[in-house]
């Protein structure tokens, strides 16, 4: 009994690390997509925004970058699969002792690094160009050309293991079947093979395109001047990143999130289909088909509930205009500096924030003083010429806000405080004592 | 209805390397007929089906369809239709469409095929399952529908390989009658492959046995059954008791055997009349059915001495397991008439046969049980 409740919490406590290590990176950085902060972060939390998915939308080189991408994968994924499909069926071809060979050979394109396939489709294409006299603008040098060739490379090794695995699962005497009745082979190939091969198809095609979408070190050399969506973004994380990445983030994992669900809903729409079939009949299935549509298909409800939530946040997003929060957390900011600045250069109030409150001081800060009706009187502070006219105005103000910035107010309100801070730092005794006698 | 077209298999052999699967076949099938190739597994006669539908060129020899010469000539091109052991019915295809495949390619229209799916769906006694996949058919359904997609191509020699061993028993031998009804119905050459003696006899007008590539005996069923060409027909067929000895005299085709168990007489078989000589070791093949317990007063004729083991109550029928004097084992099929049966174990008798229902064939090899 215990070691079973034991055992249940620690089953519990695992599934949670476990999906919070595979979830948390993705779910954190859909979050920055929403904050208003220039850098994407979620902390400190400052206004819910869309105007990322603006600014996303506005990003010329990353929309040129999507282009590409899309039209690279789309390549990818028609030049992969025939040849994918091809291999395959070489190999249930070729003669039985000859297809280990066959198989390391046309499977090697996985094991070789991307850098290399890159570099030597790079070489190869730039050789031939020079053999034919080629342009620079000509084929041999266009980066999307070359891109397409050179992932295609070691994807299509990728979708012929796809073939291959369906393939086995085929079973030849359809074949012979279809030929003793009289098909010819194209027929047979077409009527037969090609029908089971459909879901293989579907999955090499899904799996080239993702594979070629996310490529980067292949990539990275055959695209030359040009840019996928991948090149782009690792430019911009070395010059400078804003959350718009994240709404691209976003963007991809919802579509992803969508299909899967979908993709999910139906086949157990399907599934629930069969089994309602075997256990009713055609005739009584009609009383029970409107329940039936949703019950016992947590996909197709999850699914509705994405549907539902999306169309919510495009609505939530149209109406509310986050601009008065940013003007505030604007404000904050400012005023946040105006104060720190001196507290900052100032050897005094510096060194004894350490000892009382390690926590980030601008964090603490700025929200606490967001309720502060006594933030007007903050104006002298911008000039660091007036510490000591500030320090002696006010005190009251400072010391309602508490936390770490409020060194002084805190010396103010608990004298105790205050002279521990002094004895952490014994160089500062006299000022801090000076401070208290003013009041 | 069409007389049907013959086959013939001249001088047939098949190799794979060093193998030889089939040895020196020589079969002539004539149109109409209901052809059976029975025989234990690996035995070839797949092999030979697979030559005659074209999958397989034979190594030497010629196989003739109709008349005609079918070297070179592909699976597709020949007046053949192959049921699979596995029926290969398309899986992605509804009933209907599975049926008319070989209409669909060459290029009929989707009216006129439904209309003959339609018809055979009749034939088969499965109307109005025609929109149904094929997954959701029960196995002796499939089975139907295959056949159905067989004739559907309209061949001359239609050939079935051992299409009923995945149905169990009671359907089995519902498909037998229903295969030899469709048969009789369309009235072409049927080409039959089993291991099952029972299938062969009963559907088949000709049976081959065949044994390692070789065909031993080509014979109507009761042919095979009461005059076996070999001692593997004899004990591959039916159940027989084996009695070895040598041959002492010769007459009239009766052969006398000097067994341990004494002198037996028994008919020669007709294929080794002539070739059975005095002096000859021999086989002598009793059926179970032809023993009988000696009627008191009785004289003459073959007599042994047994000792009962044990008695299996078969309803129809009953066996009695005896040993011979020698330790032999010898088995007696008794109708059951109503009469007594008294027969415990450790019982003695003394049993006869009948020297026309034993068969004396030249020592051979056996069908290994």
């Amino acid at each position: 009994m215990k070691s079973s409740t034991f055992l249940s919490i620690f089953i519990g406590l695992y599934l949670i690390i476990f999906f919070g290590y595979l979830f948390g990176p993705l779910i954190l950085m859909s979050m920055t997509a929403f904050n208003s902060s220039e850098f994407p972060r979620v902390s400190p939390w400052e206004c819910f925004t869309l105007e990322w998915f603006d600014v996303l939308a506005r990003d010329d080189a990353l929309i040129t970058g999507l282009t590409n991408s899309l039209i690279i994968a789309g390549g990818v994924v028609v030049l992969s699969v025939l040849i994918g499909l091809a291999g395959a069926l070489i190999l249930t071809q070729v003669w039985p002792r000859l297809r280990p060979w066959y198989y390391t050979i046309v499977i090697s394109p996985i094991l070789v690094p991307g850098v290399v396939l890159g570099i030597s489709t790079l070489i190869f294409w730039d050789r031939l160009g020079t053999m034919f006299d080629a342009r620079y603008d000509s084929v041999f040098y266009d980066g999307i050309f070359l891109t397409i060739i050179g992932q295609s490379t070691f994807i299509s090794a990728y979708c012929m293991l796809v073939f291959i695995s369906r393939l086995q699962r085929f079973d030849p005497a359809l074949e012979e079947a279809a030929l003793d009745l009289g098909a010819t082979h194209t027929q047979t190939f077409r009527k037969i093979l090609l029908p089971f091969l459909y879901p293989a198809i579907g999955s090499a095609a899904v799996l080239a395109f993702l594979a070629s979408f996310e490529n980067y070190n292949t990539t990275v050399f055959t695209v030359i001047d040009q840019s996928t969506l991948t090149t782009v973004l690792a430019s911009k994380v070395r010059y400078g990143i804003n959350p718009s990445i994240s709404s691209l983030a976003v963007i991809i994992v919802a579509i992803t999130l969508v299909g899967a669900i979908a993709h999910e809903a139906l086949r157990r729409r399907e599934q629930l289909k069969i089994e309602r079939g075997e256990i009713t009949d055609s005739s009584s299935a009609a009383a029970n088909k409107m329940q039936g549509w949703l019950s016992g298909n947590p996909a197709m409800i999850l699914l509705m509930l994405v549907f539902v939530a999306g169309l919510g946040t495009v609505w939530f997003g149209s109406q509310y205009s986050p601009n008065q929060c940013k003007v505030d957390v604007r404000l904050q900011k400012e005023l946040l500096q105006q104060r720190q600045g001196p507290d900052i250069f100032s050897p005094q109030g510096g060194e004894q924030t350490q000892p009382q409150a390690p926590a980030i001081p601008d964090g603490s800060g700025s929200g606490a003083s967001d309720t502060n009706p006594g933030r007007g009187t903050f104006g002298d502070v911008f000039d660091p010429g007036n510490l000591e006219e500030g320090e002696g105005a006010a005190p009251s103000g400072e010391g309602s806000s508490g936390g770490g910035s409020g060194d002084d107010g805190a010396a103010v309100q608990s004298p105790g405080a205050s002279t521990f801070g002094d004895v952490f730092n014994p160089g500062n005794l006299e000022e801090s004592a000076g401070t208290g006698s003013q009041e | 209805m069409s007389a049907g077209v013959g086959v013939e298999l001249d001088d047939v052999w098949v190799r794979f390397g060093d193998f030889v699967a089939v040895r020196e076949a020589n079969v002539n099938i004539k149109g109409g007929e209901f052809f059976s190739f029975l025989g234990p597994s690996g035995c070839g006669k797949t092999t030979i089906l697979r030559a005659i539908s074209g999958f397989l060129e034979p190594s030497e020899g010629t196989v003739s369809i109709g008349g005609a010469n079918m070297a070179g000539i592909g699976p597709n091109k020949r007046p053949t239709a192959l049921i699979f052991q596995n029926l290969a019915l398309f899986p992605l295809m509804t009933v209907w469409e599975n049926i008319s495949f070989s209409m669909e390619v060459k290029g009929a229209g989707k009216k006129e095929r439904r209309h003959r799916a339609d018809e055979l769906l009749e034939l088969i006694a499965l109307a109005d399952q025609g929109e149904k996949m094929v997954h959701e058919l029960s196995g002796g359904q499939r089975q139907r529908v295959a056949i159905a997609r067989a004739l559907c191509a309209q061949p001359d020699v239609l050939l079935l390989d051992e299409p009923l061993s995945a149905l169990d028993l009671k359907l089995r031998q519902h498909m037998r009658t229903e295969l030899r009804a469709i048969q009789q119905q369309v009235g072409i050459t049927f080409i039959y492959i089993t291991h099952d003696q029972g299938e062969a006899l009963t559907m088949s007008d000709n049976v081959a046995v065949m044994r390692d590539g070789v065909i031993e005996q080509v014979a109507d069923g009761q042919a095979i059954y009461d005059d076996p060409a070999t001692p593997f027909v004899a004990s591959f067929v039916g159940e027989n008791n084996v009695l070895s000895g040598k041959v002492t005299a010769l007459s009239k085709n009766v052969a006398t055997v000097d067994t341990n168990l004494g002198k037996l007489r028994a008919r020669v078989a007709t294929a080794v009349q002539g070739g059975l000589n005095t002096g000859d070791r021999a086989m002598l093949f009793v059926r179970p059915e032809a023993v009988g317990i000696v009627e008191t007063g009785s004289r003459g004729g073959n007599k042994i001495s047994a000792t009962v083991v044990t008695e299996e109550f078969e309803g129809s029928n009953y066996h009695v397991f005896m040993e011979t004097a020698a330790g032999e084992p010898l088995k007696m099929s008794l109708v059951n008439k109503g009469q007594s049966r008294a027969s415990a174990t450790g019982t003695k008798l003394t049993v006869t046969f009948d020297a026309d229902r034993a068969v004396a064939l030249p020592v051979g090899a056996l069908a290994s049980e």
